[in-house]
């Protein structure tokens, strides 16, 4: 059984079909990228997933753990371990950072049966892994994004990922508006979290995040439907050629 | 709000339905106002002569005097003759005899709360003396006050053992004549709080109206006066977090507050009254008139409110800044739900030189309630060097509410500096969806965004006091998103 079960899913807002019969099949301690050109349905995908409303799915089936995804309210997905890492943090302000980690945190345990964290382990925690995204700890009693740099608010994302430990990782364009040092940092934040348990989904416009997060597997989105799957390669021909030949091909 | 939140208010609700005061108990004087109930109160308090002459000066102007229509609130009109002006506290064969006798949802909600054992008795209106021994804990209380040289009693009682200080100070800042409602407490008022901190004191402790006796039924003209003598410091504790039982649905106070030279005054209130059923039918109807007189230099009136209960809530707690280099603050939370209805703010007024104030006001709208915020910030020609500065932010929670502002400023000096920051904001749907992929619940989101928008106002409340303020805001907006 796969971890992550896509097959034939059409999704529409408003009305507009994005995602045309879009299949997929993920399994535990793989990486995938899902790369395409604007407008293909790449964020479409990862919120889907997320469970974000407005996005109607109007057929097709995803099942995650063997379990109808679709069914299950945006914070059932996370407490089960899902998680998006999201391309714009929103801001709240007046809200700890550390505050809304150890709530989540804490969400989680609560479901799966365990104690709640207390403030002594979690901040040790949390300390950890700061150091491991080479972020200041003041950064924690910052009000969540608030403020935040680009790069600061995207470690940050990641910093999450790497506190909660979740099972499946949706990544949303996780190297846009990042300069070179910060995607490296970024990159090694989601490197140590590769595990055999666990399994990435990253949706990327561009090829260079790639560079530092090595995928297993390379599918190409276009026009709301997988157009083409490969490996590694797959995106380098994607950044040398573009999109078109993707679509001319696929179509022959 | 939730279903059982909606049975504690039935319960709660269920007083109102038969009318106020059917039965005539001995010691309630029947229902109407006229100047022979007004000697009649007075009587049965066994005032001094200067206090029934301040009564009824009071009673024969507010007589001449119109009811406001300005506020952003509305409502049937009130029946002055129906309200019956004086009760006695209630004998302990009204009330329930113990927890077990109560409504088992409100005892809910006390839980939710994390309301102790005992204070729950209390707010319940089981007869105290039957469920724990209170004596002890005040009696100690009253010993460290009294080794201060504290005054901290009913307003009766102040009448009777220092009517010299009542003489001096009442109606000084609050005048019986300010307004429609100030002027009717002034008549009628049926007792309250009084405290008197000497000379170069700081009170040893946080004064709160739980530690007076007989607190719970001071009514619904209550009397407050607090005067900080000169370098003396006080902190004051007002109202509580859970649902008070009342069976009063017209609530008219007057707070007067005295810091001289170089006193400090910090008055903290939580303010949760039964706000009527969904449709807003029997909730408590609350305008008072709070204000704080900084008479001497260098001296500093600070107020700190979270406002949740009530049907209409009329209130605007000020400073009158006379002394030279005096300070005046505002901070305040205002929740608005179902169909209540808020118009709160405050009024700063400059007259002394360099004097300074600060307003930051949170007001919180959601289900179909209108909240709004009215502001002066007044700069007298005397007021040399003044500085404001207002900020004034509303969050809406859903489409059917709404949120006001209107600040006025009349700024007489071109050296004064006033600042005003003005923002609305809706909880987003993408802020609630942010929290719920992090796993946390719908509901747990709203409370952490909603605390989030309060932070600067709860910082400011004594600790105990921000800890319960925070449980009941998340219990005030049960239900309001989804």
């Amino acid at each position: 059984m796969s971890l992550l079960n896509i097959e034939d899913l059409h999704v529409s807002v408003n009305g507009t079909p994005i995602l045309k019969g879009l299949s997929l099949r993920v399994d535990a301690g793989e990486v995938h990228a899902v790369m395409g050109p604007n407008g293909s349905g790449k964020s479409t995908l990862a919120h889907v997933l997320a469970g974000k409303p407005g996005y109607e799915v109007d057929s097709g089936r995803v099942e995650y753990r063997g379990e109808d995804l679709t069914e299950m309210a945006a914070d059932e997905r996370a407490r089960a371990g899902v998680f998006l890492a999201f391309q714009y943090p929103v801001e709240i302000p007046g809200v700890n950072n550390a505050y809304l980690l150890r709530a989540a945190l804490n969400a989680a345990r609560t479901e799966r049966g365990e104690d709640e964290i207390d403030a002594v382990a979690f901040m040790k925690l949390v300390r950890e892994k700061c150091a491991l995204m080479s972020m200041d700890q003041r950064f924690l009693n910052r009000s969540v994004n608030e403020g935040f740099s680009g790069g600061e608010k995207k470690r940050n994302e990641v910093l999450q990922m790497a506190v909660l430990e979740p099972t499946l990782c949706l990544l949303d364009e996780t190297d846009s508006g990042l300069d070179i040092d910060a995607l490296r940092v970024v990159a090694d934040g989601i490197n140590t979290l590769r595990s055999p348990e666990r399994a990435m989904l990253m949706v990327t416009h561009y090829q260079r995040l790639l560079d530092y997060v090595e995928p297993d597997f390379v599918h190409v989105l276009a026009d709301g439907v997988i157009q083409m799957s490969g490996g590694k390669e797959l995106a380098l021909r994607l950044e040398a050629d573009g999109y078109d030949w993707v679509r001319r091909e696929s179509a022959a | 709000m939730s279903s059982s939140s909606n049975d504690v208010e039935d319960f709660v609700g269920q007083r109102y339905r038969h009318g106020f005061f059917t039965d005539i108990e001995s010691d309630t004087v029947p229902p109407g106002l006229s100047e022979a109930i007004v000697r009649e109160i007075s009587a049965r308090k066994n005032e001094p002569d200067f206090m029934l002459e301040w009564r009824l000066a009071a009673y024969r102007h507010w007589l001449t005097m119109p009811e406001p229509e300005w506020a952003h609130v509305s409502h049937e009109p009130i029946d002055y003759q129906a309200i019956s002006y004086f009760s006695a506290p209630k004998s302990d064969a009204d009330r329930p005899k113990s927890l077990d006798e109560v409504d088992p949802k409100l005892l809910e909600t006390y839980d939710k709360l994390g309301i102790p054992l005992h204070e729950r008795a209390r707010l319940a209106g089981v007869a105290v003396d039957a469920v724990f021994d209170s004596v002890s804990v005040t009696t100690t209380f009253k010993d460290k006050l009294a080794e201060a040289g504290v005054i901290f009693c009913s307003f009766s009682e102040a009448v009777r053992e220092h009517p010299e200080l009542v003489r001096k100070y009442l109606g000084s800042v609050v005048p019986r004549r300010d307004n429609f409602f100030a002027a009717l407490n002034s008549a009628v008022f049926s007792d309250g709080s009084f405290v008197y901190i000497p000379k170069g004191v700081r009170c040893p402790m946080e004064l709160s109206t739980y530690f007076r006796i007989n607190a719970a039924n001071t009514g619904q003209f209550e009397r407050t006066l607090i005067i900080a003598d000169e370098d003396s410091h006080v902190s004051y504790l007002e109202g509580c977090t859970a649902p008070m039982r009342d069976e009063n649905q017209l609530h008219a106070a007057v707070v007067e507050l005295v810091a001289l030279r170089g006193a400090e005054i910090k008055y903290s209130t939580v303010q949760n009254w039964y706000p009527g059923d969904e449709e807003g039918r029997g909730g408590i109807y609350n305008f008072v008139t709070k204000r704080g007189d900084c008479r001497g230099d260098d001296s500093k009136i600070s107020w700190t409110q979270v406002e949740t209960g009530s049907a209409i809530t009329w209130k605007y707690p000020s400073c009158i800044l006379r002394g030279a280099n005096s300070v005046g603050e505002f901070y305040s939370v205002a929740v608005a739900n179902n169909l209540q209805q808020a118009d709160t703010g405050t009024k700063m007024i400059h007259i002394g030189p360099n004097t300074r104030s600060t307003i930051v006001s949170k007001g919180i709208s959601a289900g179909r309630a209108q909240n709004a915020y009215r502001g002066l910030v007044k700069v007298l020609p005397s007021a040399t060097n003044a500085r404001n500065y207002t900020q004034c932010d509303s969050l809406l929670i859903g489409k059917s509410c709404g949120a006001h502002t209107f600040p006025y400023m009349e700024v007489a000096r071109s050296d004064a500096i006033v600042e005003h920051e003005a923002t609305t904001s809706k909880i987003s749907d993408e802020q609630l969806f942010y929290c719920q992929q992090r796993g946390i619940h719908e509901e747990d989101a709203v409370n952490l965004i909603v605390n989030g928008f309060c932070k600067d106002v709860f910082r400011e409340l004594p600790m105990e006091f921000a800890v319960e303020a925070q449980a009941l805001l998340n219990v005030s907006l049960e239900g309001a998103v989804g």
